[in-house]
């Protein structure tokens, strides 16, 4: 802590801490590097390689994401490698799922140039949507398998484990433990894996059937900042309100007691709140 | 109420952020994993950075399967484990002397009432082995930092005062009190019960811990507010209860509350409230309280449909904000408050609820530096905020590391003593309450949710009691106890110990587990002791082939469940919207 490294970032000298991240270093530089499964509150997975970097002397390129800063190090960002392996990510995600809901990784296919039907009519599985409860909903379509519902599950904020990947290659997919449903697993519904999802796989029971009726609407939806009135942890909540109804629960991810994180009764036991709708209130 | 006696503030002491970076985390009756979800986020980061996590806990919670050494208590017996852990520490010079010279009082008298309490005799009552005390003093004792944490399971006890004293006497002892990663976290289990403390909804407090006791309190709040201050404190709940019973007084105005199915033996707080001769209800449902009302106010849904602030266990005070309309004539209970006020004839202006906080916080030290901008902008504030250039407080009473301390810490020693209500032939178990992850008090908010497990209420029971009993899992039995009885479907578990069961009281509809409960109180504290009542189990008639019940069948209203095997909602409350 406190001493400090130098390296140079597409020939820019720039001098971070000790055990800052290139990801980190290239921010630092104006120089940012593209990023899918990284996210500001969880620990690198290293899967998406969307953040590669070119780093001299290395062979392979290197997750900027989670490698280190060092000493001496000369990093790219732009060459010819870099932008390849980037478009190929893309096209190979594109080819795999369904990017609706996944601006991330559209914009890294605009990006890059990625041709989105470049791997098209290749292998393909059966991709499920899992609708077991009335809470949240597995669209695997949509999954990229970045693993950040995993690890919001486990060690980085939720610690309950009842998810992770299973199987291999075409067959890896994220599994609540024996393919079983929610209902049956160690699932405890906080939603937080939700919140941290970049690409729609899980969504909000409530959003997904509004989306499949096509009633949601991001234009007349407005969100306000408040405090959850369950326990008396304090949990900033954002209401997102549609028509005078609450249609998703959010935390700011930069909120210094949540970190975007919460449990099921601040997430989804809002309905009371609305419990009047539908019947006579106004007699 | 005990950290009010021992440092003049009745808040925790240190920062969830504190947790991250502590050496030792000790719960004691805190299941921080399903009451306080987002406190244990924390934690856990604290333990994935090498803290070492004890919990202290009767049950084998979420919260204690996570810990490195899980005590598993007997009810009611933390002060006996307390002393005990004092005694090792004080006999084998493990104390922080530095601290306790400079910083405390009462050092001699807490020792000598420490001294006969061994590890082998607090062993023999609260069950944990000595061995394991010994071990657990010396680990504690030599952490460099360390935090308790407390919850329910010590407060909601006759001696709830004495348990919060025994704690804090630990963390007097070690010095593990008023520095970063040290320090005192009671979790509050509502919303703003730190924020109703903070503004003096306390008989004998007035807003920032003020104390009315204090003539130059009084005469500053009875110049801002142009009335005379009554320098007789008011009565808490227990006070209150007695009065009515004794028929000194005979009206209640409850705002926001549901008593009679919160409340300890509710069958004797409804027969209370029957005794009224006029009974208000402010609330956003029409509640079994508010059902029992004369009148009934709408109220507007605190967090999503008023605004004000909340405080929460770590003394941030955080802005809440209306996010939606409310339906028909609900209206805001400060609107209510004020509107109420000026019919019975006082000219209270109608105000927004940032200039009763402006107001507010220019007579409370504690909240001046405060406004709603700063809220905003600064994910809330923690007090004490002096003025408005301050930043907030993470860590309480750095002053006692001062040099020189000028109000040291008052050791208060305190004896055990047995739950108020023991097991006996007759009433062979003890109930334990709590509470479940994904529900809440009454349920009045979390039954209306479609979560999957909403299975209705469950009584926990340990499969040999069961076996002994003749119980099966799933079977519904008729719980006894000295105050009432009623009917409840049993799991078997170990996560409780034999003679124990648990229960919560979110389905009172269905179970209404407060029939059960004692109303012992600690007159300190006005909590009453949910954790600890004796109650008896019996096997109940069962629905023979012809569709005939057995005449001493319980009227039963657990839930049934539909041809599918998948349990009904309970149908949806509606909203009080007119009044």
């Amino acid at each position: 802590m406190g001493t400090s490294v130098t390296l140079t970032i597409d020939g820019e000298e720039v001098s971070v801490s000790q055990g800052t991240t290139l990801r980190e270093a290239c921010d630092q530089v104006s120089h940012s590097v593209p990023t899918l499964c990284w996210h500001e509150n969880l620990s690198p997975a290293n899967a998406c390689r969307a953040c590669v970097v070119e780093l001299k002397g290395s062979r392979p390129l290197v997750a900027s994401c989670s490698r280190i800063a060092e000493d001496g190090m000369e990093v790219m960002t732009n060459t010819e490698r870099v932008r390849n392996a980037r478009k190929v990510v893309a096209e190979l995600l594109l080819s795999t799922s369904d990017a609706t809901l996944a601006p991330d990784l559209r914009h890294l296919a605009e990006e890059s140039g990625a041709q989105a039907g470049r791997f098209s009519g290749g292998a393909s599985w059966e991709q499920p949507v899992r609708v077991d409860n009335e809470l949240y909903v597995r669209d695997f379509s949509k999954c990229i398998l970045c693993y950040r519902c995993v690890e919001a599950c486990g060690t980085d904020a939720q610690n309950t484990f009842a998810i992770a990947v299973a199987g291999r290659g075409f067959n890896a997919h994220i599994d609540a433990g024996f393919g079983r449903d929610l209902p049956e697993s160690d699932c405890v519904y906080c939603g937080n894996c939700v919140a941290v999802c970049p690409t729609g796989a899980l969504i909000g029971k409530t959003e997904w059937d509004m989306r499949n009726q096509d009633q949601w609407d991001e234009n007349k939806i407005s969100v306000t900042e408040t405090v959850c009135s369950y326990c008396g942890v304090g949990c900033e909540l954002q209401l997102h309100v549609m028509d005078n109804k609450i249609v998703k629960v959010t935390s700011p991810m930069d909120h210094p007691i949540t970190h975007g994180m919460l449990c099921v009764k601040g997430r989804y036991g809002y309905e009371f709140v609305q419990s009047e709708d539908g019947l006579a209130s106004n007699s | 109420m005990g950290l009010t006696a021992v440092f003049g503030s009745g808040a925790g002491t240190s920062s969830y952020e504190d947790f991250h970076h502590t050496a030792f985390i000790l719960l004691v009756g805190a299941n921080v994993a399903e009451a306080h979800p987002i406190i244990f986020h924390h934690i856990m980061k604290g333990v994935h950075n090498g803290a070492e996590l004890v919990v202290v806990d009767p049950r084998k919670t979420l919260t204690a399967q996570k810990a490195r050494e899980h005590l598993q208590i007997a009810v009611g017996s933390d002060i006996a484990l307390a002393n005990a852990l004092a005694h090792v520490i004080i006999r084998d010079g493990l104390y922080h002397k530095d601290f306790v010279n400079r910083a405390t009082e009462g050092f001699e008298e807490y020792a000598a009432s420490v001294k006969t309490w061994t590890p082998q005799r607090a062993s023999a009552i609260t069950g944990i082995s000595a061995e394991q005390i010994e071990s657990l003093a010396h680990r504690y004792a030599q952490a460099p930092t360390a935090i308790i944490g407390w919850t329910l399971g010590i407060t909601e006890h006759h001696n709830a005062v004495d348990n919060v004293l025994a704690l804090i006497n630990l963390a007097l002892l070690c010095g593990n009190v008023g520095r970063p990663g040290s320090g005192l976290s009671p979790f509050r289990g509502q919303n703003n019960v730190q924020g109703g403390g903070d503004m003096g909804a306390l008989p004998n407090r007035l807003p920032g811990f003020q104390d009315l006791s204090d003539p130059a309190v009084r005469e500053k709040f009875s110049r801002a507010w142009g009335v005379p201050i009554a320098e007789q404190p008011g009565w808490d709940q227990t006070r209150m209860f007695e009065a009515i019973e004794h028929g000194r007084m005979r009206g209640l105005y409850v705002i926001g509350e549901n008593p009679i199915q919160s409340e300890a033996n509710s069958e004797y707080v409804r027969h209370l409230f029957e005794s009224l001769n006029a009974l208000v209800v402010q609330d956003i449902f029409l509640t079994a309280t508010a059902e029992m009302a004369d009148v009934v106010f709408p109220a507007r849904v605190s967090f999503a449909e008023s605004e004000g602030t909340y405080t929460n266990s770590e003394r941030r005070v955080q802005r809440v904000k209306a996010a939606r309309r409310a339906p028909g004539q609900a209206q805001d209970d400060l609107w209510i408050v004020a509107s109420l006020a000026r019919k019975m004839g006082h000219n209270w202006r109608l105000q927004e609820a940032e200039e009763v906080f402006d107001e507010m916080r220019l007579l409370t030290t504690n909240y001046r530096g405060m406004t709603y901008d700063r809220l905003e902008k600064e994910h809330g504030l923690q007090w004490p905020v002096p003025e408005e250039g301050h930043p907030g407080t993470k860590v309480l009473h750095e002053r006692l590391w001062a040099e020189n301390v000028s109000q040291k810490a008052p050791f208060n020693p305190v004896e055990w003593m047995p739950p108020a209500e023991q097991v006996s032939k007759e009433y062979p178990f003890l109930l334990t309450t709590g509470r479940r992850l994904a529900f809440y008090n009454t349920g009045v908010q979390s039954n209306v949710y479609h979560h999957p497990h909403n299975t209705g209420e469950w009584m926990e029971i340990h499969p040999q009691d069961a076996q002994m009993l003749g119980i099966e899992d799933g079977e519904v039995i008729a719980v006894v106890s000295r105050r009432g009885q009623l009917e409840v479907p049993v799991r078997l578990s170990e996560t409780v110990m034999p003679g124990t069961v648990f229960m919560t009281f979110h389905f009172p509809d269905e179970v209404m587990t407060n029939l059960l409960t004692i109303d012992a109180t600690d007159p300190r504290s006005g909590t009453a002791e949910f954790k600890a009542a004796a109650v008896r189990l019996e096997r109940v008639a069962v629905v023979t082939a012809d569709g005939d019940l057995t005449s001493n069948a319980l009227s039963s209203r657990i839930r049934k469940e539909d041809t599918d095997g998948h349990s009904k909602f309970g149908s949806l409350p509606s909203r009080v919207s007119s009044s």
